[in-house]
């Protein structure tokens, strides 16, 4: 105890002194917020162990709340409009803002993010910017993660099977077919020839679109590939779409005997495991295949874009006919593909009803995660879930090799990425009200239909071609045409 | 004189007055609680899903909004988009079905044939028409669907009547082996228990883990019996059967429990009278032991066909619904359509599940539940 009266008035004093330096040096002491997301690892992984860190330099407490992937579009909805705002920011779907932002329950970033130099916005691929985290011209998120469908493969596989990576879903059957059953897993049990995830109500529609798309779309990203840019009719009932379908229903031949059930998760554990020979996915899979205390198959993966067709849909007739220059004009050796920027990566976005100061402490957050420094790293990191969406991630490799790729695979990896998210032909995924009903709701449910054997293939485009026009029509034709063709940059 | 003190001096008549208005109104008085009661737990919230079912919900700018769209969730759950899924499509019906279906019809005709040999009345006959058209419908309904593809409805209507059957056959043959003295009985009464102390989420992981040929505990057999590369749920059939099995083992317990019960309160002197007279253990079982049963039995089904309509934890864990739809019940499709926000189509599902459930419930305590009452 002291008993001297200047050195109690000292003690106090220097004590004073420290905790207002930790202040000053930790804005956010004293602040905590939630964070909704998906139920992970993915996503929720990167969070929570950067959570810890971010709370150390600022002292801003970040709590990580996580629900199952299909009720997390309706949670941040009614936690909004209805005023409970028991979250206070969320890592969601971009798609989702055409929801969000008429709902008015979502903040606009603009001036946070002209203002913070943490954040680096130049650095994140004009796509991500412009489009993703972007909504009427307004700033609304900050991505964290670029995602972009292709077609994963076993080098060995196609090697010993002396055939190259598929340019069209042709290909992609035959060394499907060709591969299936071989004794050519790590353990010497037979591999699948392809693993899609395609369980319902999870990730699994996508995969359709990433099939569809070569055949549908083919005079750039403008021409859309879901909706016709001039009546909002559905481009479903016709030869495209059947023979997608055809496709995507072949694959099940090769696939596990469960793939009906499987989503992402699951097909990503057989791919890294060594019992598939192709696989369509975001850029999970690359990351996962170096990690060694998962892979079996380190150096053995090969990535790809998607494969295309040498036919298109005619709009006109509904038929498939052959590509030509005109009809397929972003085509390379007759290929005509559609990379699909599905999903369009997970992106933070805060609420518009926090303080201001929460608000400025979660944009902090989401500038620090997304920041070169920390998410260089975490592209790298399978079980982030996070894939390259910044320029810097693609330019710096080291970053690759020291999580564990060569070099040839790194830069195997993020050209097809690159060669996706540079493509003039890209699919920009369905952004105009309602999209997770039309996406989440009635795609997902015919497909699952059509694969279970429950409805045919001309069943199953009447079904989402029906379910499609009562959406557009419930919430107004003209109205949703506009917002497509907004979406598409059709209009300004 | 007593009556003008009376009149005259308010405070000496007020306890007779109140005692007299207390006695007149003492039904108002002690129903009024429970009616309020009934009317803010039960009625205004069932008006105002009935609105729901009429409306359709919108989110605009910091606020929810329901507009109302008349019968258009009924619409397309009945004749549009989610007509298919709802009400599954008929198919012609094989040899089997037209079997099921003339026995059905043969037993009907049979019921109102019996009603004009005992000269019953107008109102009784039309009684047996409407009903015996009806649950002919229901039954053609279902058979047609069974050969085609089962919508919600239909495979409901499955998992209840197949799944009570199946869990009260087996909760009766352990209800009487029970019954036994047998050594360490009383340890297989427990055991038989446990599976309705499981909350049905783990009872649906369980057999989640169990179906599962290629990675599942049970893997090693599925391999030897040649069945590693087969999956019960991508078979329709096969994961239907995969949930009954699941709702079978949880609640044949239910069954058992209450059955064993009134087992153990058969008089043993009319059994004991039986085996004098000579009768075997099927002919005391058919003419003594079941006819003792048949009231519990008639009330324990019931409990169990209205529980059973609500089946959702199961097929939502265990195959999510699917292949397809092809295990999703009503519920589970109400369920799915309030979590995409169609609160609308969801109020819609349960308005019509609860005309089926009354619908069916009716015609079971009326034909069956009041016959054993009588009887």
């Amino acid at each position: 105890m002291l008993s001297n009266p200047l050195a109690k008035t000292v003690a106090f004093t220097a004590t004073a002194l420290v905790a207002t330096l930790g202040l000053a040096q930790k804005p956010y002491a004293g602040l905590e917020a939630t964070v909704l997301t998906f139920t992970g690892p993915q996503i929720a992984e990167p969070l929570q162990r950067r959570a810890p860190e971010f709370e150390a330099k600022t002292g801003g407490k970040i709590k990580v709340v996580t629900v199952p992937f299909s009720d997390l579009y309706q949670q941040i909805l009614t936690d909004g409009t209805t005023g409970t705002n028991s979250y206070q920011a969320w890592v969601f779907a971009p798609q989702w803002l055409a929801d969000f932002v008429p709902a008015g329950i979502i903040e606009d970033l603009s001036a946070k993010v002209a203002a913070s130099k943490d954040i680096q916005w130049n650095d994140i691929a004009p796509f991500f910017r412009d489009f993703s985290a972007t909504y009427g011209g307004k700033i609304y998120t900050v991505p964290l993660d670029g995602d972009f469908q292709m077609v994963y493969y076993r080098t060995d596989v196609l090697q010993r099977l002396n055939l190259k990576p598929p340019q069209t879903w042709d290909d992609y059957l035959a060394i499907a077919k060709a591969a299936n059953g071989k004794p050519w897993s790590p353990d010497g049990k037979p591999i699948y020839g392809s693993c899609i995830a395609k369980k319902r109500n999870a990730q699994s529609y996508w995969m359709f679109t990433s099939i569809l798309g070569g055949y549908v779309q083919s005079q750039g990203t403008k021409q859309g590939a879901f909706f016709d840019t001039t009546t909002m009719k559905p481009l479903v009932k016709n030869e495209a779409f059947a023979e997608a379908l055809r496709i995507y229903k072949e694959t099940t031949r090769y696939g596990p005997p469960d793939e009906l059930n499987l989503d992402v998760g699951d097909t990503r554990g057989l791919f890294t495991a060594g019992r598939c020979a192709l696989s369509v996915d975001w850029g999970d899979i690359g990351p996962l295949s170096v990690d060694p205390k998962t892979s079996k198959v380190k150096d053995k993966v090969g990535a790809v874009i998607l494969p295309g067709s040498r036919k298109v849909l005619d709009r006109a007739s509904g038929k498939l006919v052959d590509c030509n220059a005109q009809r397929c004009p972003y085509a390379i050796n007759g290929v005509n593909r559609a990379p699909y920027a599905a999903f369009g990566g997970w992106s933070g976005g805060i609420n518009a009803k926090a303080d201001p100061k929460t608000q400025q402490m979660l944009f902090d957050f989401f500038a620090y995660m997304s920041a070169p420094a920390q998410s260089g790293k975490d592209v790298t990191i399978g079980i982030t879930g996070f894939n390259p969406y910044r320029i810097s991630h693609f330019k710096n490799l080291n970053n690759w090799v020291a999580a564990g790729f060569s070099p040839a695979g790194a830069k195997n990896y993020l050209g097809a990425i690159e060669a996706s998210l540079n493509s003039p032909n890209m699919i920009l995924d369905l952004r105009i009200p309602k999209n997770q009903q039309y996406q989440q709701v009635v795609l997902d449910k015919a497909l699952s239909q059509f694969l279970a054997g429950e409805i045919n293939a001309q069943q199953t485009m009447d079904q989402i071609d029906s379910g499609w026009e009562e959406i557009t029509n419930a919430e107004g034709r003209d109205a949703q045409l506009k917002a497509y063709r907004l979406t598409l940059s059709i209009d300004k | 004189m007593a009556l003008r003190q009376t009149k005259n001096s308010p405070t000496r008549g007020l306890l007779p007055r109140l005692e007299a208005w207390l006695e007149h109104r003492a039904g108002a008085v002690f129903l009024w609680p429970a009616v309020v009661l009934m009317l803010a737990l039960a009625i205004f919230p069932l008006l105002a899903s009935i609105y729901l079912s009429l409306s359709r919900i919108q989110f605009r700018a910091g606020e929810v909004s329901f507009r109302f769209v008349g019968w258009a969730n009924y619409q397309k759950l009945l004749f549009g988009s989610e007509q298919t899924h709802f009400l599954g499509v008929a198919k012609a019906l094989p040899p089997l079905g037209w079997l099921v279906f003339a026995g059905v019809l043969g037993l009907l005709l049979g019921w109102i044939l019996r009603h004009l040999r005992r000269k019953g009345s107008l109102g009784g006959l039309l009684y047996r028409i409407g009903v015996s058209a009806l649950v002919g419908f229901l039954v053609w309904s279902l058979l047609s669907r069974l050969a085609g593809q089962p919508g919600t409805v239909q495979t409901t209507l499955v998992y209840v009547l197949f799944g009570t059957a199946m869990q009260y056959l087996l909760g009766l043959g352990l209800a009487l082996l029970c019954a036994q003295k047998l050594p360490g009985i009383r340890f297989f009464r427990v055991i038989y228990l446990l599976p309705l102390a499981i909350t049905p989420v783990g009872v649906a992981y369980m057999f989640r883990m169990l179906t599962d040929t290629g990675r599942g505990p049970l893997s090693p057999l599925w391999n030897v019996l040649g069945l590693s590369n087969f999956s019960w749920v991508n078979d329709p059939w096969g994961a239907r059967f995969a949930v009954m099995i699941g709702d079978i083992w949880q609640w044949t317990p239910f069954m058992f429990i209450v059955l064993l019960a009134a087992v153990q309160s058969l008089p043993q002197e009319q059994i004991e009278a039986a085996v004098v007279d000579g009768a075997n253990r099927i002919q005391t079982f058919v003419h003594i032991v079941f006819p003792y049963l048949i009231p519990v039995s008639a009330s324990l089904l019931l409990i169990r066909l209205i529980e059973a309509f609500k089946i959702v934890d199961l097929p939502n864990v265990l195959t999510n619904g699917g292949p397809g739809t092809a295990t999703e019940s009503m519920t589970l499709q109400a369920f799915f359509a309030w979590r995409t926000l169609d609160l609308g189509g969801a109020a819609a599902i349960a308005f019509l599940l609860l005309i089926l459930v009354s619908l069916i419930v009716t015609l079971y305590a009326n034909g069956v539940v009041a016959r054993v009452r009588r009887d």
